[in-house]
């Protein structure tokens, strides 16, 4: 049984645009799984399917065995969604988001309180449960959706870009949430704009572009299809001009500063072995971008050039 | 699944919404219904005398009553409703595993509650300004809670379909308080010429305020088995596009 089973799922808006082309899906139980795609590439859209907020166009949507059609109700008791917008209601009290929230899942008033409290606490916000939550800030506004999304312990979280909008520390804290929340049994589905999240936490990934999924596969695998590493060098003394070394293509940024494109077969010890040669010294190395990043361009970059007529 | 849980829950969230504004939605009819009873029941009803048998005080509050709570069950499930979708609370419900008869049956609740609620205030500030009997309280009641339910389902549907905050005050500024103020809640519609005698006919609160008057004191321009058919049908022919509306996501689903 998948945790998440999706076949021939299409979407056309009113307005005649073709959201999703017939995407087939499927993720394991337990899995930690990265949807990824650029804007308006069709994801939100799977994934208000998934949630019930959008109706399919066609297919077949099947959460832990339950098809979302014809066993609406079990189907939608499997899954917790956290979305990319806040959007609960802000004039309540936090404990009374995440108490209503059981009671549309038919959660008994006193489970209800007990998992508020769990889940709450999970979340470190306990000390906040009587706070209006308009008053809260950004970073404890994503967890409350987070909180309210596990209340009712849902087998699939799906967290629509979690961590959007907030600094740096929450978003690490909010990381460490999330892998103990998938450690504890809950299948994730994961989508973000920052891949580095994604490849720090997902094992398994999907990219959709165009509503069309173009990769789908494990998270090294993946990273092991990376021909070209890019890097960034500080620089000891000034260039003129960027070196001409075989192989490497290289690109000065400032006087102190060069980009290269390292590949695979290369290495890195050639590379300082033919600056050694040149006089260059190299104080400090660092990945130009993530290297999720620099695939998830490649492909996107491939695909839109391959659309083009 | 419990579904009852979740019916408790909306209906509950839903009280405690319009209790907690109470300042807003329970003074002013007090206030608003008040001032009614003084000018029009006691200083210029007092010189108008008796109408169908009743003094003017008698005649008018039964509809004053219930233009109360045609206005409060309507104006809760709309505002409610619409800011709902608005903020995309909305969707709080629509992940969950709630059926469209628990959401409509928890919103419209909600409702009738405030239309009561508020038909019970301004039922006590009558009874300040003039001794209130009522002849058939199985009439008086079912008519009310009828009227209640009639109008909160108009509310919902209106909120489902409504895309701005002007859309929500539309209908109520300009249909609801004019068919009220012309639905015989302070006149009998056998004092009007013939051709607006027949005008009337076509306006659906003058069947419910009379009804809910013939509970009162016994008097009513229009049959009451009528009345009853009428409401009865409007509920059903409203639950049906409510839940219609719902199923296909119209203003609630991308």
């Amino acid at each position: 049984m998948k945790a998440l089973s999706i076949r021939n799922l299409r979407k056309t808006y009113n307005n005649g645009f073709e959201a999703l082309k017939g995407i087939d899906l499927d993720v394991e139980v337990g899995d930690f799984f990265a949807l990824l795609g650029p804007n308006g590439a069709g994801k939100s859209t799977a994934i208000g399917i998934i949630s019930s907020l959008v109706n399919a166009s066609a297919g077949s949507v099947s959460i832990f065995g339950h098809d979302l059609h014809s066993d609406r109700t079990q189907a939608k008791t499997c899954i917790g969604l956290v979305p990319q917008e806040i959007n609960f209601n802000q004039f309540d009290t936090v404990k009374n988001i995440l108490i209503n929230q059981a009671g549309y899942y038919g959660l008994p008033r006193k489970l209800a309180l007990q998992r508020t409290e769990l889940c709450l606490k999970q979340m470190d916000l306990w000390e906040k449960r009587d706070t209006v939550s308009r008053r809260l800030s950004g970073g404890m506004k994503r967890r409350v959706m987070i909180a309210r999304a596990m209340v009712h312990a849902p087998k699939l979280l799906i967290l629509d870009e979690p961590t959007a909008g907030v600094d740096i520390e929450i978003r690490r804290a909010m990381w460490k949430m999330m892998e103990a929340v998938n450690q504890q049994g809950t299948t994730i589905i994961l989508t973000t704009h920052y891949l580095e999240e994604a490849e720090s936490l997902c094992r398994n990934i999907a990219i959709i572009d165009q509503g069309k999924i173009v990769e789908n596969s494990d998270m090294s695998s993946l990273l092991a299809k990376l021909q070209v590493d890019h890097f960034v060098m500080d620089l000891a003394q000034p260039l003129a001009a960027a070196p001409q070394i075989d192989g490497f293509k290289m690109e000065l940024l400032t006087d102190k500063s060069l980009a290269v494109a390292v590949p695979k077969q290369s290495g890195l010890n050639q590379l300082f072995s033919e600056l050694t040669q040149r006089n260059i010294q190299v104080i400090s190395l660092k990945n130009k971008t993530n290297r999720l990043e620099q695939l998830f361009m490649d492909l996107v970059d491939a695909k839109t050039a391959g659309s083009q007529p | 699944m419990n579904h009852r849980i979740a019916f408790k829950t909306i209906v509950i969230k839903e009280i405690f919404r319009f209790v907690r504004i109470w300042p807003q939605t329970l003074l002013p009819p007090a206030i608003t219904t008040a001032l009614y009873f003084l000018i029009f029941g006691k200083l210029i009803g007092d010189r108008i005398g008796m109408v169908n048998g009743a003094t003017y005080m008698d005649y008018i509050v039964p509809g004053v009553i219930l233009m109360s709570v045609i206005s409060h069950a309507y104006a809760n499930v709309v505002s409610s409703f619409y800011s709902t979708k608005f903020q995309h609370n909305i969707e709080e419900l629509l992940v969950a595993p709630v059926p469209n008869w628990v959401i409509l049956g928890g919103y419209v609740t909600g409702g009738i509650v405030r239309g009561l609620l508020v038909g019970l205030v301004v039922g006590l500030i009558a009874q300040i300004f003039d001794d209130i009997a009522i002849q058939n309280w199985w009439i008086t009641l079912s008519v009310a809670f009828l009227t209640a339910t009639l109008f909160a389902l108009a509310g919902f549907i209106n909120a489902v379909l409504a895309e701005s905050f002007d859309d929500i005050s539309i209908i109520p500024n300009f249909v609801l308080t004019p068919l009220s103020y012309l639905g015989g809640v302070f006149y009998s519609v056998t004092m009007l010429p013939p051709i607006w005698q027949t005008i009337s006919i076509g306006n659906p609160i003058l069947y419910l305020v009379n009804a809910f008057r013939y509970g009162f004191i016994g008097i009513s321009d229009v049959d009451i088995g009528l009345a009853y058919t009428m409401i009865g049908s409007s509920i059903v022919i409203m639950t049906l596009i409510s839940l219609y509306l719902l199923h296909k996501g119209t203003g609630i689903k991308n």
